[in-house]
């Protein structure tokens, strides 16, 4: 299990970066944390001709509040996030969803902008950028641009980015004070991706729901913002009956494949169990 | 393929040697450094028995390039006992509370609890059993790791070690 | 007499016998990363091999071409199948009696075999070269479901067995059967059924699993064309048989081939057998004329060497209906895959299956095993038990919990009517066992206070209450289970491995200073033989443990020894080491008689040496003798201090146990909890109880994977979707469930010191226990019985087909 040959760069800068990238076409990957791609090119599933190491990118780093958005470098760690009191007290489901990822020492090392960019629909990270309405700074040598998360996913590992294009930073709105949040993960360990889960941001006026969104992972190819059932439950206390109806709407956009996780149908409605307990549990901690 | 210079430290010590850019850097400090002490247990980045300390973090060194360790600061297992050669309160921990069988573990273990003692000086039970959730133990259950880890708590800190009550 | 004058405790504390919790030895070197395992061996121009292995579980070689391979610098040669053949090594036997491809000859059969090997200068270059070998294979029906393996159209597997009816343990009744084995009185027993109130009948299944230790299997070989010797360093928990079957198959006189077992990463079964690694390993040193070193990688762990189990067991008991068992009868059909390489004494295709009786006073039994071949790995070995023992007792102890569900019974009450009583030991069983000692009302009973059972169960049927009336959606199971083991193999009436008897061995030489060396044919991967040997020995002959040192794994210096699996090591070399002892201590004991001017018979053991009887100050420490041993010992008497014991067991050790979990399930997701497990063990004299407990809580950790995902599982295409640590469910701290131990201590009458083994009890009975709780828990709502592994998706599946969601 030995990973192929390859040439190794450690670029100074984005602008080196993205020049390395382009310039060198398909055969380069970029490489953050290196969590998924190593062990592909251990497997040779991946067989990179060059490597783009970030590691050396410094304005890839930090975790800033610009406005009403905090601004999270592609290159910041799983663990810097659990250790910025920012993220705790703007973006408390970060930390919630970051100690699900994974085991200790792999967030040591695992960046939010490869969990992101990758677009593999076991990570975490995107159902819930796509829940807060973030978005996601891509730049390459014809420039930069912005792309919603909620456009970024295209397929199974295929996503806005364009050959030899990099994200370099996530921006995220800050949700209003006393949002209720909550991310249900359900995993058969440590260490596994979500066999089905539900991330919930909502608010709560007068005991009920004003506004919700509520993204999926690993229940289809690509994260899923189940826009329906968050519509069913603006505007109710969430009584068993509306928590039923978000559910069979969240369970009807589900497509999630077979895997040693169970069978469709045994992920489907689980995955509609997560979106229920998400949302009670969201409510519960709205203030 | 051509082979990069690389340098760092390793317990305490400056040390080089030349690598393809592939050469994980287990094989480097297992083959080259002769450092035995590392273990590999699997290529998915599961088990954790490859687990060292650079810069501060935990990590599994099976899942990174040498290249990637250049400039900076390891530990690995051959590093840990005291600097008179004593046992560190961790592998007397480990010790006293049987927190070993085959020892092939041990390695990534100890360095594992050793970097999360450094942050969380005092943690719980669920703390320890989640700080230790990226490292694979076949043979003790985990039970008396976390005693021994608990152990090696209490003397660090200076306490009386008190197991607790089943 | 003074102040100075250590008492009898201290000087008994001193020893670091046996009872005692003594730290470990071995944890000096490990916890400082100075454990000495194969891969950390490096030899000067050591080469490295790698397998290239098949995609298909089924197919035709047609060819196979290592050009470009041989263009990739580094890459030195290509063995295959042809190049073995010219060292007539392209087929090897298995311990079963079978034989085995070591390269893929003409076709592959299952999913990962192993088709070349690639000889490189470094790891990095054979997996490089690995990746440019060109096979071009036809593929044929792949033959996953045991169920369908004597199907009359079913694909013929081994064509090298075409026309070979009779195999190992005698008539194949298909080209796909390897063996029938049966053992009880048929006829009685079908007239017990026949007569009997109450049947049960029930297929249970005991998936396919692996036991997938922390370090793989590994080896060096090397090999001197000068002095025609062989050494090999590998990851053997049987390094003399291994060293025996070498000389047997490549033609290299015994005492020209040195096999080493340095420290070993966990064992479990997975380190018995003899696996195309080594021998390609060994052929490649021999080709090239440098060492060799083959390391295997996960994923080749788990889908190539040596699955566990895959027993489907038609299991049925007749009764009374007072709940008095009148019969036992089952029907096993094994899945053994391509090659029938289960690790089990050579008169036992089925292992001690026959032990599946269990720990009850069945009358008659009756029980017959047919093993298959599959487009599977082979293997079979014995993931932490003796020989198929997990299974019969996951056999017998989900039987009876079935059994008490259709009876109405509580099933402790009914296991309390039925057990083997004290005083019927030694207990001959219906299937031909011969059990040494118990007391398993005591054990049960002790069990049962100690967790309240009669509590559990009430709050277990309030808890029903509220799930009927719609207040809970949390279902709650005990899962009781009460083993019976057989271990300790084995007597040389029947018990050989390749025609050795099962014997074990120890040779302790003591030095004149009082300190010494015992070298024993056992080899510890983690059970601690360096401490608990030297703690025999200390009680034995009254030198401080730390005086002791331990030495296994070499077989030039250690006795010829069967190596320790199916806990034999504490049963067989424990006694040995005990036998070995008391033969210093007689010796010592004339040397002393013979310094103190008196009759040997004056003589009084007082723990550390002799004293003379009504003189107590008159003595003499074993320290001393020692020393006498080799400046003054009696006329005609050989100087020196040392002895050999080569151990013959009469028996086997019967260690059993009493283990209670407590779970429960939510029905909507499945996902379970363990609230409580306790777990009684009795394993005869207790050496070291520190290290008892250790082996519990892993042999329960591993029962609780096993129980509970742990599977090594094929799709209809014959491919493994469970190769890797991502989907093979291996628990960590998180998962896994808090231990609770207990004991009583019932010694083996036959064994020297009393002790029986422990290691693999908390293995054979957690299984059951496990199921038996998720069993327990939907038995409620209508079910038997639920097939094994219990995953989360899984019980959700139970929860639904019971109409829990209708």
């Amino acid at each position: 299990m030995i990973p192929g040959p390859f040439s190794y760069h450690r670029p100074a800068t984005v602008a080196d970066a993205v020049k390395l990238l382009s310039s060198l076409g398909e055969e380069a990957r970029p490489l953050a944390g290196g969590h998924s791609l190593v062990p592909m090119m251990k497997l040779r599933l991946a067989t990179p001709e060059h490597l783009v190491d970030l590691h050396g990118v410094a304005a890839l780093k930090g975790i800033s509040r610009s406005g009403n958005a905090i601004v999270i470098g592609a290159m910041a760690t799983q663990h810097e996030l659990l250790a910025s009191d920012e993220i705790g007290q703007s973006l408390p489901i970060l930390h919630e969803i970051a100690l699900l990822i994974a085991d200790p020492q792999v967030r040591y090392r695992g960046t939010i902008g490869g969990n992101v960019a990758n677009g593999d629909p076991g990570n975490d990270m995107p159902a819930l950028m796509m829940t807060l309405g973030a978005s996601y700074r891509l730049e390459g040598a014809s420039g930069a641009r912005d792309v919603a998360a909620t456009e970024f996913y295209q397929g199974a590992y295929f996503t806005a980015l364009e050959p030899g294009e990099l994200l370099t930073s996530i921006s995220v709105p800050v949700p209003p004070a006393g949002h209720g949040y909550a991310y249900e993960k359900l995993k058969r360990k440590v260490g596994d991706y979500a066999t089905a889960a539900a991330a919930v941001v909502l608010t709560m006026a007068d005991g009920k729901v004003a506004t919700c969104a509520i993204g999926l992972t690993n229940l289809s190819e690509t994260p899923l913002l189940a826009t329906d059932a968050a519509k069913a439950v603006i505007g109710t206390s969430l009584d068993p009956a509306t928590l039923k109806k978000a559910a069979e709407a969240a369970v009807a956009i589900m497509s999630p494949a077979a895997d040693a996780r169970g069978p469709v149908e045994y992920r489907k409605h689980v995955g509609g169990i997560m979106v229920m307990r998400a949302l009670s549990r969201a409510a519960a901690c709205a203030k | 393929m051509a082979k990069t210079h690389v340098t760092m430290k390793v317990n305490g010590a400056e040390v080089e040697g030349l690598v393809e850019p592939r050469t994980l850097l287990v094989h480097f400090i297992r083959e080259n450094l002769a450092l035995t002490g590392t273990h590999i247990g699997c290529e998915t980045t599961h088990c954790g028995a490859c687990t060292i300390d650079i810069d501060g973090m935990s990590v599994k060194s099976c899942t990174m390039f040498a290249v990637q360790a250049q400039g900076s600061d390891i530990m690995t297992i051959e590093g840990v006992a005291n600097a008179d050669g004593s046992l560190s309160a961790l592998q007397e921990g480990f010790r006293m509370m049987h927190g070993l069988q085959c020892g092939f573990c041990t390695p990534g273990m100890i360095l594992r609890a050793q970097r999360l003692l450094k942050e969380n000086p005092a943690p719980t039970e669920a703390e320890i059993r989640m700080g230790i959730s990226g490292n694979f133990c076949r043979c003790t259950g985990y039970q008396n790791i976390v005693r021994a880890i608990q152990y090696a708590a209490a003397k660090i800190n200076g306490v009386e070690f008190q197991e607790a009550a089943e | 007499m003074n102040d100075m004058t250590p008492t009898r405790e201290q000087r008994e504390a001193k020893l670091e016998g046996m009872g005692c919790k003594r730290k470990r030895v071995e944890d000096i070197r490990f916890t400082q990363g100075r454990g000495n395992y194969v891969d950390d061996l490096k030899l000067p121009g050591m080469l490295h091999g790698d397998f290239v292995r098949s995609p298909h579980a089924h197919a035709r070689v047609k060819s196979i071409n290592g050009d470009e391979a041989l263009k990739v610098p580094g890459v030195l040669a290509v063995i295959t199948a042809e190049t073995l053949k010219t060292v007539n090594l392209a087929w090897m036997p298995t311990l079963a009696g079978d034989v085995q491809m070591v390269l893929a000859d003409g076709k592959v059969l299952f999913q990962n075999q192993e088709v070349a090997f690639v000889v490189a200068t470094d790891r990095y270059a054979a997996d490089d070269g690995i990746n440019k070998v060109v096979v071009e294979y036809e593929p044929l029906p792949p033959l996953i479901d045991p169920f369908k393996a004597m199907d009359k159209d079913a694909p013929v597997l081994r064509e090298d067995l075409a026309g070979k009816m009779t195999g190992a343990h005698g008539p194949r009744k298909h080209h796909n059967h390897i063996f029938e084995w049966t053992v009880g009185d048929k006829d009685l027993t079908d007239a017990a059924f026949k007569k009997a109130d109450v049947t049960i009948k029930e297929m249970l299944s005991y998936h396919r699993t692996h036991p997938s230790p922390l370090e793989t299997c590994q080896c060096v070989c090397s090999f001197d064309k000068i002095k025609g010797e062989l050494s090999i360093w590998g990851t053997f928990q049987a390094p003399h048989v291994i060293r025996t079957v070498v000389a047997l198959i490549a033609k290299i006189p015994e005492h020209k081939i040195h096999v080493i077992s340095p420290d070993i990463g966990g064992g479990f079964g997975n380190k018995v057998g003899a696996y195309p690694g080594y021998i390609c390993a060994a052929v490649a040193s021999i080709v090239t004329g440098k060492p060799v070193k083959w390391v295997e990688d996960r994923i080749e762990n788990l889908t190539a060497t040596s699955f566990a189990r895959d027993y489907h067991m038609t299991t049925e008991i007749a009764a009374t209906k007072e709940g008095k068992v009148t019969g036992l009868r089952v029907h096993v059909l094994a899945d053994h895959g391509a090659f029938d390489a289960c690790a089990d004494p050579s008169k036992w295709p089925a292992g001690f299956f026959n032990i599946v009786t269990g720990s009850y006073d069945f009358p008659t039994a009756h029980l017959s095993v047919d093993g298959v071949y599959t487009t599977k790995a082979p293997g079979g070995v014995a993931y932490r038990c003796s020989f198929r023992v997990t299974e019969a007792a996951y056999c017998i102890e989900r039987g009876m919990d079935i059994l008490a569900q259709k009876l109405g019974m509580d099933p402790a009450e009914l296991r309390l009517k039925n057990f083997i009583k004290a005083e019927q030991f030694p207990y001959h069983s219906a299937l031909g066992w011969e059990y040494d000692s118990g007391d398993y009302h005591t054990a049960m009973r002790k069990m049962m206070e100690t967790v309240d059972y009669a509590g559990l169960r009430k709050e277990q049927a309030e808890k029903r209450a509220a799930f009927k009336r719609g207040e809970t959606r949390e279902i709650m199971g005990l899962g009781v289970s009460f083993f019976t083991e057989i271990v300790g193999a084995g007597p040389s009436k029947n018990c050989d491995i390749l025609g050795i008897a099962m014997f074990d061995s120890c040779e302790i030489r003591m030095h004149p200073t009082g300190a010494g060396i015992a070298r024993v044919g056992s080899k510890s991967q983690g059970q601690g033989h360096e401490t608990t040997w030297a703690q025999i020995i200390a009680t034995e002959i009254g030198i401080p443990a730390d005086d002791i040192m331990i030495e296994e794994g070499n077989t030039d210096t250690a006795p010829y020894g069967l190596g320790t699996y199916g806990s034999r090591s504490t049963p067989v070399a424990g006694a040995a080491i005990a036998m070995a002892a008391r033969k210093i201590k007689a010796k010592a004991q004339m040397i002393a008689a013979y310094k103190l001017e008196v009759h040997e018979g004056d003589l009084e053991w007082d723990i550390d040496g002799f004293r003379v009887k009504g003189l107590p100050e008159k003595s003499m420490s074993m320290k001393d003798i020692c020393w006498a041993a080799y400046n003054s010992v009696p006329p005609g008497m050989e100087p020196g201090l040392e002895a050999v014991s080569y151990y013959d067991p009469p028996n086997m050790t019967y260690p059993f146990g009493a283990y209670i979990c407590v779970m429960n399930i939510d029905v909507d997701t499945g996902v379970y909890k363990v609230r409580r497990f306790y777990a009684l063990d009795d394993c005869g004299t207790r050496i070291n109880p520190m290290i008892i407990e250790g082996q519990v809580h892993g042999g329960l950790t591993e029962a609780f994977a096993i129980a509970m995902g742990q599977e090594i599982r094929y799709d209809d295409d014959g491919n493994v979707v469970t190769g890797s640590f991502m989907d093979f469910f291996m628990p960590t701290a998180v998962e896994t469930p808090h231990w609770e131990t207990d004991f009583t201590v019932t010694p083996s009458p036959h064994h020297p010191i009393g002790a029986k083994g422990v290691g693999e009890s908390p293995n054979v009975g957690g299984v059951p226990a496990f199921s038996n709780a998720v069993n327990d828990a939907f038995s409620f709502l209508g079910s038997t019985h639920i097939q094994m592994p219990h995953d989360f998706w899984r019980n959700w599946k139970a929860a639904k087909n019971l109409g829990v969601f209708a």
